[in-house]
């Protein structure tokens, strides 16, 4: 407290107006050289050209009446939609909508003109001079400051709040536990996750369906190279949860040539070379497809975690955190792909229950 | 003359001398060059035969004498005349120098030579054969939009444009690629991009993905209402834009309203 004091007497900007605005101060190198002296503009002292000024910025005003006006002429004239005439080439832009174009045009140029109009007013016009405003003290007086303490510890005393410590306990209490009411109600927010996460919709016997034809998929039609999608059987676009169970079941099949498998174990559980892998990315979930057939890799775009489906999933680069999840697969007696069971880890990124 | 030598000693003179240079050369080299031309004909075996010929001039140092491949260029055998016709029909191939991904650039064959060269690299084993026009006649716009966006949007972008894969691979942008190169890329799967093959993804499908790739990519028939679409390619290249030019010019702005106003000259 004290030393503020010291502070608002000793470096205050008042302390220099005490020597009259003196600056040479022999010794003091670093002496406050105070304002270059005011130079009039020219509009300041002619009267013409403060005329013209005065012309130029009610010019930027009424050049936005009259884009707001233009607003509303293009509002009317063109008509939207994708129809031959109203769309037009304007040279950087490329085609445009004419509606589109002009609507931003006018309301652009009438909000700059307001802009423009008075900044240069408040350059030319306005008055351009320097003031300095003196800083003075936050603290109130001694004489506030005492009586404001004398009143709180005479309330406090009135109040019994230290004496009755019966009172002062309870309310505490009751004051902590009110919060409690708004965190029981986080329950609501929705169900529990359970074990959701940790199983899809694939089990054991579910023929992979091609979410291009609709139909089950032989091993004969994934020939090398290709990429195709599949949604375990049974499920289709129009149930009512097709989103929440493919984002968890998406997969994609991909087949190589076997020799080019480096992980036994994965090729174990794909078919001839048709490997299975879930489509969603270890890292935070996002739909992975970008697959490279010659390298085998699969580059997510969100954050370019790339995986090796020739070596199990391996992650070989960016931050995703786990191997891509391969369905076992095999064919059933007519010939059709299926699932030999769910996935054997939760698909998608890390929770913290997650084993 | 006399201004010319003044100039020599210029700090620019050497590139305009080295690109003077240069451009005379290549120019001799295109007047001068002999244009390949060779006569098809339509016999079957002909073809194969004049195929052979163009193929040990402009693909065997890669590609071996009979197709079969090196270390540099992939075996041909079994990659069907579909291919062939793709890569060499978008100047993919012959190939400049090798790369993360071979970019299309000119053409240099005629379309008879090309199929001369299909014809042979066909012969060398069964594969995927060049579409008819039937085959790759646009479909149904509505559904090739759903088929793209299963099949092809995460590389190629929702709009075709393209984009970026790993190593510095890349999938191209769509914009302009004939209904026949569709087809067949989607066929065949060139470079990195998986092959679709019919029996996963159906002729009437490959027709209506072509549908959507050239109506979404024709700007008269899916303008762009916004403008200044910035390749459509999305989030980066819009706030390259952004953080650049539209900061840049606010920033300017507010310099110029916290200069110095001009004063009057002292009279």
């Amino acid at each position: 407290m004290t030393s503020q004091d010291n502070m608002s007497e000793e470096h205050l900007p008042e302390a220099h107006g005490a020597h009259g605005g003196e600056l040479a101060v022999h010794g003091d190198a670093f002496a406050d050289p105070g304002l270059p002296p005011h130079e009039h503009r020219r509009t300041d002292i002619d009267e013409r050209a403060a005329a013209r000024a005065e012309r130029q910025v009610a010019m930027w005003f009424l050049l936005s009446m009259v884009a707001t006006i233009g607003f509303i002429a293009s509002y009317v004239i063109f008509k939207p939609g994708p129809e031959l005439g109203n769309t037009v080439y304007i040279f950087p832009i490329g085609h445009i909508s004419k509606l589109n174009f002009s609507l931003g045009m006018t309301l652009g140029v009438s909000l700059f003109a307001i802009g423009a109009g008075a900044v240069h007013w408040a350059r030319t016009l306005m008055s351009d001079e320097e003031h300095i405003a003196e800083r003075h003290p936050i603290e109130a007086s001694p004489e506030v400051r005492e009586q404001v303490f004398a009143d709180f510890r005479q309330g406090a005393k009135e109040s019994g709040f230290g004496r009755r410590k019966l009172i002062r306990t309870t309310m505490i209490g009751a004051m902590a536990m009110v919060p409690l009411s708004a965190v029981v109600l986080f329950r609501d927010l929705g169900p529990l996750p359970e074990k959701k996460l940790d199983t899809t919709e694939w089990a054991k016997g579910k023929r992979l369906v091609n979410m291009n034809t609709n139909e089950p998929m032989k091993a004969a039609d994934i020939t090398v190279g290709s990429l195709t999608f599949a949604k375990p059987e049974g499920v289709e676009e129009s149930d009512e949860n097709f989103q929440e169970v493919i984002a968890k079941a998406a997969v994609m099949l991909v087949r190589m040539q076997p020799a080019d498998i480096k992980d036994q174990a994965s090729a174990g559980w794909g078919y001839e070379g048709v490997l299975c892998y879930s489509k969603i990315c270890t890292h935070v979930g996002c739909p992975i497809s970008l697959y490279e057939q010659q390298t085998h890799h699969v580059l997510c775009p969100c954050h370019q975690s790339t995986f090796d489906l020739s070596d199990g999933g391996r992650v070989i680069f960016g931050p995703a955190g786990h191997p891509l999840p391969q369905l076992q697969i095999s064919v059933n007696s007519d010939g059709y792909l299926e699932a030999l069971g769910d996935f054997s880890k939760p698909v998608g990124p890390g929770f913290w229950e997650r084993s | 003359m006399k201004k010319l030598s003044a100039r020599r000693r210029h700090p620019l003179a050497a590139l305009v001398v080295l690109l003077f240079a240069l451009a005379t050369t290549g120019g001799l080299y295109a007047a001068f060059a002999p244009a390949g031309t060779a006569q098809a004909d339509t016999s079957q075996s002909l073809q194969i035969e004049q195929g052979k010929k163009l193929f040990a001039v402009g693909c065997s140092s890669c590609h071996a004498l009979s197709g079969e491949g090196t270390s540099i260029g992939p075996s041909l055998v079994g990659v069907g005349s579909a291919s062939v016709d793709f890569q060499v029909g978008t100047g993919r191939m012959p190939a400049q120098q090798p790369g993360a991904q071979i970019p299309a650039k000119k053409v240099i064959y005629t379309q008879d030579e090309i199929n001369e060269l299909a014809a042979y690299v066909a012969s060398l084993g069964a594969g995927p054969s060049i579409p008819t026009s039937e085959q790759y006649a646009a479909g149904d716009v509505a559904k090739g939009g759903e088929l793209f966006r299963t099949n092809c949007a995460e590389c190629h972008n929702f709009a075709g444009s393209g984009g970026a894969l790993s190593e510095g691979k890349y999938a191209p942008s769509l914009d302009g690629v004939s209904a026949k190169h569709l087809y067949e890329a989607m066929l065949t799967g060139p470079q990195s991009m998986p092959s679709f093959p019919d029996s996963t993804l159906s002729q009437q499908n490959k027709q209506d993905i072509i549908a959507y790739v050239q109506h979404t990519t024709d700007p008269a028939k899916n303008p762009s209402y916004g403008g200044l679409t910035l390749g459509a390619l999305g989030p980066v290249t819009e706030g390259l834009f952004g953080w650049i030019f539209a900061l840049g010019a606010l920033i300017g702005i507010a310099i110029w309203i916290a200069a110095r106003t001009p004063k009057a000259k002292k009279s």
